[in-house]
């Protein structure tokens, strides 16, 4: 076995069986996407989804895309708060909210995949000749391309070590500055510019989501969302495999994520004013009712860690979580497909097919998520569990 | 210390400038100005109290883009020789408004009125503006607003961007590709023109150059309603009209202002609004939209600025540790 010697709390593989009850529910969601998908691709969008063109974006975009990237946000906003701004005490996060960002990138990426009519013409978005400067889908998709590659190059010492190939490792290592640094400007870029998509689409946006502040709007918001997935996906570990809450680090993360929800709200509210368009918030249709749902899931974990002691327990810590990354998602959503109106007549919900792509699609990034915990040194490792562990079926 | 405190100073300011660039883009929102008009640029005129509502035109554009028939099925029985709106087969179609007993033309109560859903050829269009691959284009003469099929990777940002609603895709097939009207750029070099104008018996719909067709909206407007007068059939200068009485105009000219103007102008006796037709601001979307990108990336200096100091940090951070995990987080581990 050539499996270096860590130290204590260095990473190390989880091990332990991949195909659990849960796993093999997440592959059969997986096999009913990829059903879909061969309709898909061989009949047509038309034929399962619900996509029209007064809804010529469906939740393929709106969900996998928009709000997937934004929960895959932890990634380099880990790696901001790690390497850039020096706080070595995140450093346990940093290797699993890398790997989720991967995730979460390859599946907006997929998704696009998927979506796009003429696929196979999808080179044209890097080639010279096709290339549109002044669109801002060009810059989101050669930026998203780019960090996914980048992410892929932050995650490679995992595999690495796991190899033992330490040579390699060592040289990586004294070039990965340069990635994390493009790993931090590519999502400030895209994760904005996810906002700024939305401007060219004019008086077709409510006026309560057509602001100049898109791209501020979305970014603050997606670092918050980014950090909820953080505490989201440690918590969760934590319970499955029996492994200590890090709450001291969770609750140092959502300790920003609530200040982020407050600067949220700051920015939307003083937007509103300037504009003087409050009084499309009271309006009683289905875009206010999204409205003041996403505000009540912003304020939400603003007042659920009020008070100082509350900012240390794991429930309330899990919750405003939960909160937080369903606020962002509902923002997108919302900005997306519910404030969106081309005129009279036309009207979206996604399909089951649609919905099944979604959801294979997660179901597809989770499982390589735990089947990277599982193989690589992606977790700190425990000095003493505190349960005996499953039979080991690791010694691979 | 004092070093690194400078250089986090150093990213502060950057993040903060490039945060300012962010949120206070409203100033110079209008940064990139406004497109003119090129005095060659080709459209067309549709005057809705002319129309009579025959739809020759569009079985005209069908035959032209070769592109089939639709079938309808509506509770007046099957209709094979109307389409209901524009879709991706179907380039032009003329719509009717019809209020109550819907006998008096050009009349709000118990009136109708026709109007016709076509590309707008837009000035600025947010269709060329959205394209990331450069399949929608702007022709810079003639201003013909084309698309390119062999280009175009079906992402559909153009049907979404376009606040006419005009680009439209075929969703039911596995090769599908975007439709809209190019006014009928193939057939100019061959003498012929736009098909829709070229078969209206009555010049509603009107071809010509832009300048022109200002003129002659210009007259029309001039004339009391009811005078009769001759007017242009086919296109501008082609010699042939017909004599009809001058309309009772709406002050509005459709594309006059909307988006930033557009090279297909409609003149209408019943308000817009009744027409379907969207209230559309005057400045172009395209426009905020690159204003606002120019804006916030100062042409890459800040993304570069920021990478720079990002960069800097990161190396300071992280040329120590030969591996990845000090052991310094020791803190995490017994905490429940």
């Amino acid at each position: 076995m050539s499996a270096p010697v860590h130290e204590d709390h260095a990473p190390s593989p989880l091990g332990g069986r991949f195909w659990t009850r849960a796993t093999a529910t997440l592959g059969v969601l997986v096999l009913v996407m990829l059903a879909v998908l061969a309709l898909r691709f061989v009949r047509g969008l038309g034929a399962v989804t619900n996509l029209s063109d007064g809804y010529p974006w469906g939740i393929w975009i709106a969900f996998d895309v928009v709000c997937g990237s934004a929960l895959a946000a932890g990634g380099f906003t880990v790696a901001f708060l790690t390497y850039i701004l020096n706080r070595g005490v995140y450093h346990p996060l940093v290797r699993p909210a890398l790997l989720a960002a991967l995730f979460g990138y390859v599946q907006a990426g997929l998704s696009i995949v998927f979506d796009l009519g003429r696929y196979w013409n999808m080179w044209h978005m890097f080639w010279p000749r096709y290339m549109q400067v002044n669109s801002v889908l060009f810059e989101v998709a050669v930026c998203i391309a780019s960090y996914t590659l980048v992410l892929g190059i932050e995650a490679t010492p995992m595999v690495l070590e796991r190899l033992g190939w330490m040579t390699a490792r060592r040289r990586l290592g004294r070039v990965l500055f340069v990635f994390v640094a493009i790993g931090v400007l590519l999502p400030t870029m895209h994760q904005s510019s996810l906002g700024s998509l939305l401007i060219v689409l004019g008086p077709q946006i409510h006026p309560l989501y057509q602001t100049l502040l898109l791209p501020a709007l979305f970014l603050v918001s997606c670092v918050g969302m980014g950090l909820a997935a953080v505490v989201f996906e440690a918590t969760v570990s934590s319970l499955a495999w029996h492994r200590p809450f890090e709450r001291e680090l969770l609750a140092k993360l959502m300790n920003i994520g609530r200040l982020l929800a407050g600067l949220f709200l700051v920015m939307r509210f003083a937007d509103i004013t300037v504009r003087g368009v409050w009084p499309y918030a009271f309006q009683g249709n289905v875009v206010t009712a999204a409205f003041w749902l996403e505000i009540l899931l912003f304020a939400a974990p603003i007042v659920l860690l009020w008070k100082p002691a509350a900012r240390r327990n794991p429930q309330r810590l899990f919750l405003s979580a939960v909160a937080m990354a369903s606020a962002g998602m509902t923002y997108r959503l919302s900005a997306y497909l519910i404030a969106y109106d081309t005129g009279a007549g036309w009207t979206y919900f996604p399909s089951v097919g649609e919905l099944a792509v979604s959801a294979g699609l997660v179901s597809l990034e989770a499982l390589a998520f735990i089947a990277c915990v599982r193989m690589l040194p992606v977790l700190p490792r425990i000095a003493e569990p505190t349960q005996p562990r499953a039979p080991a079926h690791a010694d691979t | 210390m004092l070093t690194r405190r400078s250089l986090l100073k150093g990213v502060a300011a950057a993040a903060g400038t490039a945060g300012v660039a962010v949120a206070c883009p409203v100033r110079k929102a209008e940064a990139r100005g406004a497109k003119t008009m090129s005095p060659d640029a080709i459209g067309l005129l549709y005057d809705g109290t002319q129309c009579i509502g025959c739809r020759a035109c569009i079985a005209a554009c069908k035959e032209a883009n070769d592109m089939p028939a639709e079938h309808n099925l509506l509770d007046i029985g099957d209709y094979w020789d109307s389409p209901l709106d524009i879709s991706g087969s179907t380039l032009n179609v003329i719509k009717a408004y019809r209020d109550g007993t819907g006998v008096h033309k050009d009349a709000i109560k118990d009136g109708f009125a026709f109007t016709k859903s076509s590309c707008m050829h837009c000035l600025d269009p947010s269709c060329v503006s959205a394209c990331p691959v450069s399949a929608m284009t702007k022709d810079p003469t003639t201003g013909i607003v084309s698309y390119d099929v062999d280009a175009c990777i079906g992402c559909r940002y153009c049907v979404t961007a376009c606040p006419f609603g005009v680009p439209r895709f075929t969703y039911e097939s596995a090769t599908p590709k975007i439709s809209k009207c190019q006014l009928c750029k193939d057939r100019l070099p061959k003498g012929k023109y736009a098909a829709c104008a070229e078969v209206c018996p009555t010049g509603a719909t009107l071809f010509g150059k832009v300048t022109d067709l200002k003129k002659e909206i210009e007259r029309r407007r001039a004339l009391a309603p009811g005078t009769m007068t001759v007017f242009p059939r086919g296109r501008v200068g082609g010699g042939d009209s017909y004599v009809g009485a001058v309309g009772s105009y709406v002050e509005h000219v459709y594309g006059e202002k909307e988006i930033g103007g557009t090279q297909v102008l409609h003149l209408s006796g019943v308000p817009f609004a009744l027409l379907d037709k969207p209230a559309i601001p005057d400045i172009a979307p395209a426009r905020i939209a690159e204003s606002l990108q120019e804006h916030i990336y100062q042409g890459m200096l800040a993304p570069f600025a920021f990478l720079g100091a990002l960069g800097l940090l990161a190396f300071r951070h992280m040329r120590e540790p030969a591996t990845p995990m000090p052991s310094e987080d020791s803190e995490t581990g017994g905490s429940k």
